[in-house]
């Protein structure tokens, strides 16, 4: 890295392509645990090879630990590539549902002015709440729950993050 | 192909992989593989605890630098053995642990006798196969044995569930296997050999810092060549123990907790440390932050994930040790001229080996650890094989007993597992029954596994326990004398059991020594033996483990004792 100190903490994604079969998700899981890696998120898809997921996991952690952590992924037998995605060289996205309060049609008018706004889309509307579904980086979905936040989420659930380096 | 059930699968797969000997105790669900053994063309020896079987699996692999197999059934069977696999997997041993599960309809039913062991072994495995058809069967075996032998060698875990060493299958038994996520490194990238020499060429007090590496690559002779050309004093850890013969002119033993003080002082003056397979423990370094500070350090791993763990490096040269030694002393005795053997460097060797040897006053007894170690170094033929048990018997091992021919010597020093050394001696006399085996014990600690006496007789497999008796659990009672005002707490072992009679009950040989001369007669008498002899050796309980260098300190804060 850059000069920058190494223990300045920092949002790092890592891509990797693990085994798609049983147990995996728990040795990595297992491993994070056993040496106090913290996550953000990790995400698991299947790929376009069918006997292999990509797990993706977000991680705001210093030089020394993602050094310490990219090594021991890699030793994970069942853990076949790992890389860090270079953030600015990188597409990413996170998907949120988040479902609030909306009983009168102000409120349900402006929800719908503010997800139209985001490239949000309404899933659901009931007599007392909506539903939207959100896709983009964790920031873009940070900032629209931190406006309609006082309309009261009742439940939200996120996906976690995504990514695939740019074209080259 | 051919028909055969899972189990029978099992054990041809192991015959292939040259197993000669298995250790093992039967339940319900390995019966499949129990029957299949009849037939095996391995020997297989019976134990009375699963623990025991995986450290004698652990002893055997670490003679014979290749993978030592244990069984065990499903539940209390399998968790039985994780100690064992624990204490392999931190001492990166080969190891190949087979467990029984319940039929595969039962997992996740909370079933009689089922644990989920894959679970319980993920954290002390390199890896855990659990085989669901008995097709999988020689494929699993394989890859297991090239798991745990290769690269950074470690246990391994196959869990077969009942039904499946049952069924039978066409079997096809694979030549060549490929294991994707894994691809150890072994020769290294020579551009960092080049750098390291560079430092190396500069460098006015290098010393290099063995580890257990050294032994698990057998590269001992490229080791002391490299000692040679540089004419650098070597200090091993603890696990590194005997991968330079110690008494060799530039040896200067262990570094560490209890190091030889030459060693600790040593390593503090130098400029430069080579550190060959070693890993920078907390027991060898002392504080990380505090090590190697103002120095260069070069570190020889073939593991990458030690490299910048618990210490930054100034180079590091990822590969087995034994193929970048070899690169590197090729490139230095191109343009080194060796150097001279009266330099200040190893006048200064000399003055501190000299000093301490002066100033180290003995514990005064007619029979102590220490003169009772220098004797059993007198009487015990050099190529002879030591294992420990662990406390203060290990230490003082460490610091009285030196390890003449490389690879001789063998402990529990990562997780540091009481009740290694008596069955870790079984399986190396397994691997070794030519040479004389002696585990050098504790009471404390040989309490632990005792019960492998039975082994020991019964399976000809004739070993020296060479036990130093306080009747104490002694290193913590040492612990409680210096950090808690003599408060002593559950240390006490009042005098029981009467270790003689233990070793006459199982059919073996007990002899209490009174004196010095009465041990040195046991010992000659043991190491001819044809049975297992324990030597009961009483020391006084007082007697302390020094010097010491407390957990949480440097190596410069090392107290050298009363």
């Amino acid at each position: 890295m850059s000069g920058s100190d190494p223990r300045s903490i920092h949002l790092h994604i890592i891509s990797s392509l693990v085994e798609n079969k049983p147990g995996v998700l728990f040795r990595i899981t297992n491993l994070f645990r056993a040496r106090s890696f913290n996550i953000e998120s990790i995400t698991v898809g299947t790929t376009e090879q069918p006997d292999l997921s990509r797990m993706t996991i977000t991680t705001k952690i210093d030089e020394y630990t993602l050094d310490q952590l990219l090594k021991q992924l890699r030793k994970l037998i069942d853990v076949v590539e790992v890389i860090e995605l270079d953030v600015p060289n990188t597409v990413y996205r996170e998907l949120a549902l988040i479902k609030m309060h909306a009983v009168d049609p102000v409120t349900k008018m402006e929800i719908t002015n503010y997800a139209s706004i985001f490239r949000a889309n309404i899933l659901d509307i009931g007599k007392k709440s909506i539903t939207v579904e959100i896709t983009g980086t964790p920031d873009k979905i940070d900032a629209f729950k931190n406006l309609i936040d006082h309309y009261g989420i009742i439940k939200m659930a996120r996906t976690g993050v995504s990514a695939l380096p740019r074209g080259d | 192909m051919t028909q055969m059930s899972g189990a029978k699968a099992l054990i041809s797969s192991l015959e292939k992989e040259g197993v000669e000997i298995a250790f093992g105790l039967p339940g319900g669900a390995n019966l499949p593989i129990y029957d299949a053994l009849v037939e095996a063309d391995f020997r297989h020896i019976l134990v009375r605890h699963e623990q025991s079987a995986a450290h004698m699996a652990d002893g055997y692999a670490r003679v014979k630098r290749k993978a030592g197999v244990c069984f065990a059934t499903s539940g209390p069977g399998a968790t039985n053995l994780i100690t064992g696999i624990a204490t392999a997997y931190a001492d990166s041993s080969p190891l190949i642990a087979v467990t029984g599960q319940v039929p595969l309809m039962m997992i996740g039913k909370d079933a009689f006798q089922e644990t989920d062991i894959i679970g319980v072994a993920n954290p002390c495995t390199k890896y855990a196969f659990q085989p669901r058809t008995a097709i999988e069967i020689p494929e699993v075996v394989k890859k297991s044995f090239y798991i745990a032998e290769s690269g950074r060698p470690g246990p391994v875990l196959i869990d077969i569930p009942k039904d499946v060493q049952q069924s039978e299958a066409e079997i096809f038994f694979p030549d060549l296997i490929k294991v994707r996520g894994y691809n150890p490194i072994v020769d290294p990238d020579l551009t960092n050999v080049g750098k390291a020499v560079q430092l190396l060429r500069s460098a006015q007090r290098p010393i290099i810092m063995a580890g257990g590496g050294v032994i698990l690559s057998g590269a001992f002779s490229e080791l002391q060549a490299l000692a040679e050309l540089l004419m650098a004093p070597v200090v091993t850890t603890f696990k590194g123990k005997g991968a330079f013969p110690e008494n060799h002119p530039l040896a200067m033993g262990p570094i560490g907790m209890h190091g030889h003080p030459e060693a600790n002082k040593i390593i503090l003056e130098a400029d430069l440390i080579v550190a060959v397979g070693a890993r920078f423990s907390d027991r060898s370094v002392g504080r990380f932050d505090e090590f190697g500070k103002g120095m260069n350090i070069i570190h020889m791993d073939i593991d990458p994930a030690e490299i910048g763990k618990n210490k930054s490096v100034d180079i590091a040269i990822v590969g087995d040790v034994k193929s970048s030694l070899r690169s590197m002393v090729k490139m230095l005795s191109k343009d080194i001229i060796k150097k001279e053997s009266d330099n200040e460097w190893l006048k200064r060797r000399r003055e501190l080996i000299d000093y301490f040897l002066e100033t180290l006053k003995d514990y005064s007894r007619e029979i102590t650890a220490k003169k009772s170690l220098k004797k059993l170094r007198e009487i015990l033929p050099v190529e002879s094989i030591v294992t420990t048990e662990v406390g203060q018997c290990q230490m003082w091992a460490s610091l009285h007993f030196d390890v003449l021919s490389p690879g001789t010597f063998f402990s529990s020093t990562g997780l540091g597992t009481m009740g290694f050394g008596f069955p870790a001696s079984i399986g190396a006399k397994a691997a070794k029954p030519e040479v004389p085996v002696v585990d050098i014990a504790g009471d404390g600690s040989f309490n632990m596994t005792e019960n492998a006496l039975a082994v020991s007789v019964l399976d000809k497999l004739p070993v020296i326990v060479f036990l130093l008796n306080n009747y104490m659990l002694g290193m913590v009672a040492q612990w409680q004398r210096t950090f808690y005002d003599r408060r002593y707490m559950g240390v006490h072992q009042r005098n029981c059991p009467d270790y003689v009679k233990i070793a006459e009950a199982y059919g073996a040989t007990g002899i209490r020594v009174g004196s010095m001369t009465e041990l040195e007669k046991a010992l000659k008498y043991a190491v001819r033996s044809e049975v297992a002899t324990v030597i009961d050796i009483p020391i006084d309980p007082e007697e302390d483990v020094y010097p010491f260098v407390a957990p949480g300190t440097g190596l410069k804060d090392m107290i050298t004792g009363a």
